[in-house]
């Protein structure tokens, strides 16, 4: 059973994946057809709607509405999300600490520069 | 009651300024981190009772000989049974401050769950969107990125652990393991419950500088504890391996790794976010305790002694008992 989370995952890389704006019913269409077993069946267009809609509230998505029926596609790409989530992570801010551990906190370059002599030596 | 007020002040005093200082100057916490962990949550628990015990215990002195009978009349004056002519402003006063106090750790510390709660659920959203499971390690998502990063996102059952293929591709297998086994000591140990509260400490105390000095000991101690935990399975050198290579971002005599370094600060500047701090250019306090870290693995020192240990932990011990016993005293000595 698929979970709402998985099926914004499977829209997300469908509209990530496709080179144009989709319908929902294009969308629907294609996670009939998609290989991924677990979405992969007959959905009804209201959920999608749904589906789409919440990725719009989170800002994933963005409708065309001057077209009938309106057109999806995402925002930005999967690269520029990750990058962004990434720098979520690298940057150094108050409660950051708190909500996730990274492996190794910010070196300075002095810092990279005696672990890499550290490498090298090593 | 006067003077249980006066020991229990200077007591909330010793806690604030300089057991922490002296605390953070020491260099025995490297050799037991655990013990160094204790000690610093009951400064911080010990010295917020204090303080607000003393404020308390100051305000209630006109209205009984101890603080079961004081607050009995309190609470008489509260319900109107009483007049407040027994009370002068400046108790009235110092029993408001201390109720202040409460309230306001209390609701930062709150606050600060729902805040850091809120977080890890949108980062969570995007991770869900954005990586893909490993292939034979449970609760671990991969997420493509040139960048070599490892983090742990905790949860309760949700928690996972966060690795970049750029990380993957930098680090050998056994390496590899050492990252994953020192992130799920942080998620097994808890250690995210520890940064919570004194992130929260910190952020209630602002004007304190010793909620900042304790933050960032514990914070240190935490990688010092997950470090210790990942050395149970892998060697040291394979630990100091990870963290020099993860640290620097780069093999020697390889060039790609720091093509990949540059990748993302391309991209970065291109979604132009501004804040422009990296791997490369952060803080200083986090590059020293990295630099506390290798040290602490490079030349090892001797665990601290049992009698040591045993002694930092009822000084620990000693600490939670004291204001407690300073708040009832005056009642047992009649």
């Amino acid at each position: 059973m698929a979970t709402l989370g998985d099926l914004e995952r499977t829209v997300m890389d469908l509209l990530w994946a496709a080179p144009e704006a989709l319908t929902a019913n294009e969308l629907r269409d294609a996670i009939a057809e998609a290989p991924s077993g677990e979405v992969g069946r007959e959905l009804a267009v209201t959920t999608v709607l749904t589906v789409l809609s919440r990725l719009e509230k989170k800002g994933l998505v963005e409708r065309e509405r001057d077209s009938r029926p309106h057109r999806y596609r995402s925002v930005t790409s999967r690269e520029d999300h990750t990058a962004e989530l990434m720098h979520e992570v690298l940057v150094t801010a108050p409660d950051r600490e708190a909500v996730l551990a990274r492996f190794i906190g910010s070196v300075s370059e002095a810092e990279a520069e005696t672990l890499r002599k550290l490498l090298g030596g090593s | 009651m006067f003077w249980a007020s006066y020991l229990l002040a200077a007591l909330a005093i010793i806690l604030a300024w300089p057991a922490p200082i002296a605390l953070s100057r020491a260099s025995w916490p490297a050799r037991a981190p655990f013990t160094a962990m204790v000690l610093w949550q009951s400064i911080a628990l010990a010295g917020g009772l204090s303080m607000i015990g003393a404020m308390l215990v100051w305000g209630l002195q006109p209205l009984g000989d101890n603080l079961v009978s004081a607050s009995a009349g309190f609470f008489n004056i509260l319900i109107d049974d009483e007049s407040a002519q027994t009370l002068g402003v400046i108790h009235v006063f110092a029993i408001s401050a201390a109720t202040l106090l409460f309230g306001h750790l209390v609701f930062t510390l709150v606050l600060t769950f729902v805040r850091i709660r809120r977080q890890r659920r949108r980062h969570r959203d995007m991770l869900n969107l954005l990586s893909s499971p490993a292939a034979d390690q449970p609760a671990t998502l991969v997420i493509s990125h040139p960048a070599p990063v490892a983090y742990c996102l905790p949860g309760g059952a949700r928690s996972v652990t966060v690795m970049s293929d750029g990380l993957m591709g930098l680090l050998s297998r056994a390496e590899l393991d050492a990252v994953l086994l020192h992130e799920s000591a942080h998620l097994h140990q808890r250690h995210h419950l520890l940064l919570w509260a004194f992130a929260a400490w910190r952020s209630a105390l602002p004007w304190l500088p010793t909620s900042q000095l304790a933050q960032r000991a514990v914070s240190e101690l935490i990688e010092m504890l997950a470090d210790d935990e990942a050395l149970r399975t892998v060697d040291e050198p394979t630990l100091v391996r990870a963290i020099a290579i993860v640290g620097s971002g780069a093999l020697p005599s390889s060039p790609s790794p720091r093509d990949a370094l540059e990748d993302p600060l391309g991209e970065e500047g291109r979604l132009g976010s501004g804040t422009g701090s990296t791997a490369v250019t952060g803080g200083t306090a986090d590059a020293q305790s990295t630099a506390h870290r290798l040290r602490r693995l490079l030349t090892p020192l001797p665990p601290l002694s049992r009698i040591q240990q045993a002694a930092a932990l009822s000084a620990a011990g000693l600490l939670l008992v004291v204001p407690p016993v300073l708040l009832v005293a005056p009642e047992l000595l009649g």
